[in-house]
């Protein structure tokens, strides 16, 4: 083929437009959210004992009975033995040499409004695309309708630093706001329903959140509200050997509907890093949450140096009938990610669905999964998990169904497709199924093949280069969770396929 | 690194049931490491992963559980009319009398406790060494206790072609025998073998078969475990299959208390093939738990795992089956599926099906379902004048058909067909 030009180093040959081109090295680069913020932040001493406890709790300005909640979290994590059964590999996490607290020191007087935040800061946000301020979005497309808007709350190392759209939300009456602020602010509810969908004593990552969690997001959606804005936290890990532990709680009364998107990044960084959030979704009668999240923390350098340590619980619980729930979740970073967000569908007729697509690159590890806890009569749910491995990566799909006795009629449908780039990497699949009743049905499919070389070669005759034909192989085969997520979202999330798999193949 | 107290203690009382090692020559020494396998890892217990479906409570207890010997009335002896070498083993013990002469065109059989006493035996590289293999990643202690413990057992050469099948018939005589028997089975390469097993055996029985299938070689396995005995028993295979050869297995369980059938095989030569079925069907107080471990270790081989239950009155189901493609194994192409027909609200299914694939140009699946028998197809045979029950019972042969399939004589596939379907008529199906 005619080389005709050169774009930044790449040779343009006949038959591949030049944007092509830089579309795909736009999309190649390597962790695109690296960099770090220089900005004054206060620690609390490394290490952890119950005066850190005190202090995070101190700091947040909590009543007494949320101090106590989390000195006797703090206990029992002192007892409890972490987790091993995993498929991960990782060395010893010393949670001594973790600072537990971290807070930037502008944000030491609450700012009044977004305007009084740092510009440091909204600098940061804004360089990661999230927008902020109201303005950049409402000044969105010319003449177009109206563009779609997003509530932001936006979580920095341990603190909250704003929320938008705060005038729309208390319209409808929705309350969203950072967790330290609802505890301030509507502390009956929180008081309600914190801890009642993931207990402190549920598992050792839940208990150390319990103890130090330092903030996250609070969400009330009133009755009958259906909330059309998207809500979206995003999160970002900026300083060095900080442990991130927020804490998301979200409550859907009767009948109401919200969206919720989450984001993630961290800045690229030659120690691990550890993150342990929690996320309790309640979910009453005849209402629906969609929970969607792209988690692009950063996943460490080729040889595995770096990278963030993942551990997460999530759990949404449909206390009232006809409730809904769906998580979709595309998981592309993260050294260690170690994640099962959890349905207990509970309410007769009340269904939960997943959506999953973990991509796991060079020395990266996933154990994801999901559980389906039936308990209600007529109770659906529906499982979809795409695992992608790729380099020397390790990705386990770990889930469970169970069907209880008193779950009469109720029908689950689970399928996990794993594909394999590159013969160092592996793709393993742990599927609990427990079915305790005989109306219900139980179906389960799995299946683990290769990038199919015959698509390859044809996208490759078609004029494009490798990585971006697997790059449009792998967003086939993800197509039907991509399609769950809400569509901003899907484009990041098509992108995000492309980036993680850079290196993967040649 | 030491063992928990709890777990100590139950290994204590349960070895302090059993007689000391004794004896010289290479079968002591084997057992020897197995006891020290055993001591370092204990006794299962029910907080172990491995044992999370299943309760080994009343396998690990010093002394079994009595079981009421049971009389089979009219119903003949699985393999009755077939040519083939029988050897007989009464509550654990080979009876001389009542078996054929051990002598077999293509094929040595020796006595596993006059073998063991020689200084130098084929079976040195076999005994014990398989189910040592087996024992990573996950440990099986009851293999280990076997191998251990075994009080009696045949070791089988085969040199070239079988002249008939050879027939392993466990009889059950006292309420209270506790058996712990060892096979191994060696086949050169070229060799073939049917191997053929049924009976109760005893009140509580442990079984260990370790075979090797040489390249080229085939060793097909029919094993069909007793009818409404009351018994518990643990059983496991460990097979190593080497290249172009072929191993096949299939088990036929009609209730029991309780049954743990394992089954660990190793593909260790290109293009082998491990085929591993079962069949059960549960009344009652039935607890039937397959567990199978297959490792493709070789390019373009080929396993299949087909197990099917149909359970009835709380009886339980477990299956937990796992495949793993070491790296390097290419084109392996693993096929697993798991299926329970619950014909009424009581009973219950429990599966682990697992992959662990370390190789990109493989072909893997599994499936696993699990419901109540098809209304709609029952109505519509119903609608054509067949009575409920017997469509019922034609539906549930049908689900079963996959295992059966399995078996590649016709003969004993038809005969394994005919005795579902009468237990199906003894048990009744709902309707």
């Amino acid at each position: 083929m005619n080389v005709l030009e050169t774009v930044d180093g790449t040779e343009v040959r006949e038959g591949v437009d030049r944007e092509t081109i830089e579309t795909v090295q736009a999309m190649a680069g390597k962790y695109k959210y690296g960099w770090e913020t220089e900005i004054e932040t206060e620690y609390a001493p490394k290490g952890l004992n119950e005066d850190i406890v005190r202090l995070i709790s101190q700091k947040n300005g909590e009543p007494a009975w949320l101090l106590d909640w989390r000195l006797d979290a703090f206990r029992r994590w002192q007892k409890m033995e972490e987790p091993r059964w995993a498929m991960l590999n990782y060395p010893e996490i010393d949670y001594q040499d973790q600072y537990y607290y971290a807070k930037p020191k502008s944000m030491a007087q609450k700012p009044k409004s977004l305007d009084e935040v740092d510009p440091k800061l909204l600098a940061t946000y804004a360089k990661l695309g999230i927008p902020l301020k109201e303005q950049m979005l409402l000044a969105g497309v010319e003449g177009e309708a109206e563009p779609r808007k997003v509530a932001v709350d936006a979580v920095f190392d341990s603190v909250s630093v704003g929320t938008t759209f705060k005038a729309e939300l208390a319209k409808a009456g929705v309350i969203f706001c950072s967790i330290s602020e609802a505890v301030r602010e509507h502390p009956e509810l929180v008081k309600q329903y914190l801890g009642s969908v993931v207990p402190p004593t549920d598992n050792f990552f839940a208990t150390l959140n319990s103890a130090v969690f330092s903030d996250g997001s609070f969400v009330y959606v009133p009755k009958g509200v259906r909330f059309p804005t998207e809500l979206s936290t995003y999160f970002r890990i900026n300083a060095e050997n900080t442990g991130q532990f927020e804490r998301t709680l979200i409550v859907c009364d009767e009948g109401a509907y919200v969206s919720y998107v989450e984001g993630c990044t961290a800045p690229k960084r030659d120690t691990h890093q550890l993150h342990a959030a929690v996320v309790e979704i309640v979910i009453l009668k005849d209402a629906e949450v969609k929970y969607s999240t792209v988690q692009n923390w950063y996943p460490g350098d080729e040889e595995g140096k770096g990278g963030i340590y993942n551990f997460v619980t999530k759990r949404a619980d449909c206390r009232g009938d006809r409730a809904k729930v769906m998580w979709t979740q595309v998981e592309t970073g993260s050294a260690i990610t170690w994640k099962y967000p959890s349905c207990i569908l509970r309410g007769d007729d009340s269904q939960g669905e997943f959506y999953s697509i973990a991509i796991a690159n060079n020395a990266q590890q996933a154990d994801t999964g999901t559980k389906m806890v039936h308990l209600g009569k007529r109770t659906k749910s529906r499982i979809v998990s795409k695992g992608i491995s790729a380099g020397r990566a390790q990705n386990t799909y770990r889930g469970l169904v169970s069907m209880h006795p008193k779950a009469k009629d109720s029908r689950n449908y689970t399928q996990c497709d794993s594909l394999l780039i590159g013969d160092k990497c592996g793709a393993h699949t742990v599927p609990y199924i427990e079915v305790r009743n005989n109306s219900s049905r139980v179906e389960h499919e799995a299946t683990t093949s290769k990038v199919d070389d015959d698509q390859l070669f044809y996208c490759r005759s078609r004029g494009m280069d490798e990585e971006e034909a697997v790059a449009l192989v792998v967003n086939g085969f993800c197509k039907e969770v991509l399609q769950a997520l809400p569509m901003e979202f899907a484009m990041e999330a098509q992108s995000l396929v492309a980036i993680s798999l850079e290196g993967s193949v040649g | 690194m030491a063992l928990p107290k709890a777990k100590e203690d139950a290994l204590q009382a349960r070895l302090a049931a059993l007689p000391a090692i004794a004896g010289k020559g290479w079968l002591a020494a084997a057992r020897a490491e197995a006891l020290a396998r055993l001591t370092a890892m204990g006794l299962p217990a029910r907080r172990d992963e491995y044992w999370r479906y299943t309760d080994p409570a009343t396998l690990n207890s010093a002394e079994p559980t009595p079981a009421v010997r049971f009389d089979a009335g009219d119903e003949a002896a699985p393999f009755d009319g077939m040519d083939r070498l029988k050897l007989v083993f009464v509550d654990g013990v080979f009876d001389a009398a009542a078996s054929d002469d051990l002598t077999l065109s293509g094929v040595n059989i020796e006595r596993l406790a006059q073998a063991g006493d020689t200084d130098i035996h084929w079976a040195q590289g076999l005994y014990g060494v398989l189910e040592a293999r087996g024992q990573t990643p996950v440990v099986r202690p009851f293999a280990a206790l076997n191998t251990a413990f075994a009080t009696d057992g045949v070791l089988i050469h085969v040199t070239g072609r079988a002249a008939k099948p050879v027939s392993l018939i466990y009889v059950h005589n006292s309420d209270t025998s506790d058996a712990i028997l060892h096979h191994c089975v060696k086949l050169d390469p070229g060799a073939e073998l049917t191997l053929l097993e049924n009976g109760p055996a005893a009140a509580r029985f442990s079984k260990v078969l370790e075979v090797e299938v040489a390249d080229g070689a085939s060793f097909h396995h029919i094993r069909i475990q007793g009818r409404d005995h009351q018994r518990r028993a643990v059983t496991h295979i460990f097979a190593r299959i080497g290249a172009k050869s072929e191993m096949r297995s299939f088990t036929l369980t009609a209730n029991g208390r309780l049954t743990r059938n394992e089954a660990v095989l190793e593909l260790t030569g290109d293009e082998g093939r491990a085929h591993v079925a079962g069949a059960a069907v549960g009344d009652g107080d039935f607890h039937h738990d397959d567990t199978v471990f297959i490792t493709h270790d070789a390019e373009a081989c080929e396993s299949r795992q087909v197990f099917k239950k149909v359970l009835m009155n709380g009886a339980t189901g477990v299956f937990q089956g796992k495949i793993l493609v070491k790296p390097g194994a290419q084109k392996t192409d693993g096929y697993q599926i798991s299926q329970s027909l619950l014909l009424d609200e009581d009973s219950q299914f429990l599966a682990k099906p697992e992959l662990e694939i370390y190789a990109d140009d493989v072909k893997c699946s599994h499936g696993s379902t699990s419901g109540a028998i098809d209304e709609t197809a029952l109505f519509y045979l119903q609608s054509r004048g067949v009575p409920r029950r017997t469509a019922q019972a034609l539906l549930v042969l049908a689900f079963l058909a996959e295992a059966i399939q399995e078996v590649a004589d016709d003969a004993i596939a038809e005969d394994i067909r005919a005795r579902l379907e009468r237990w199906l008529a003894r048990h009744g199906t709902k309707g």
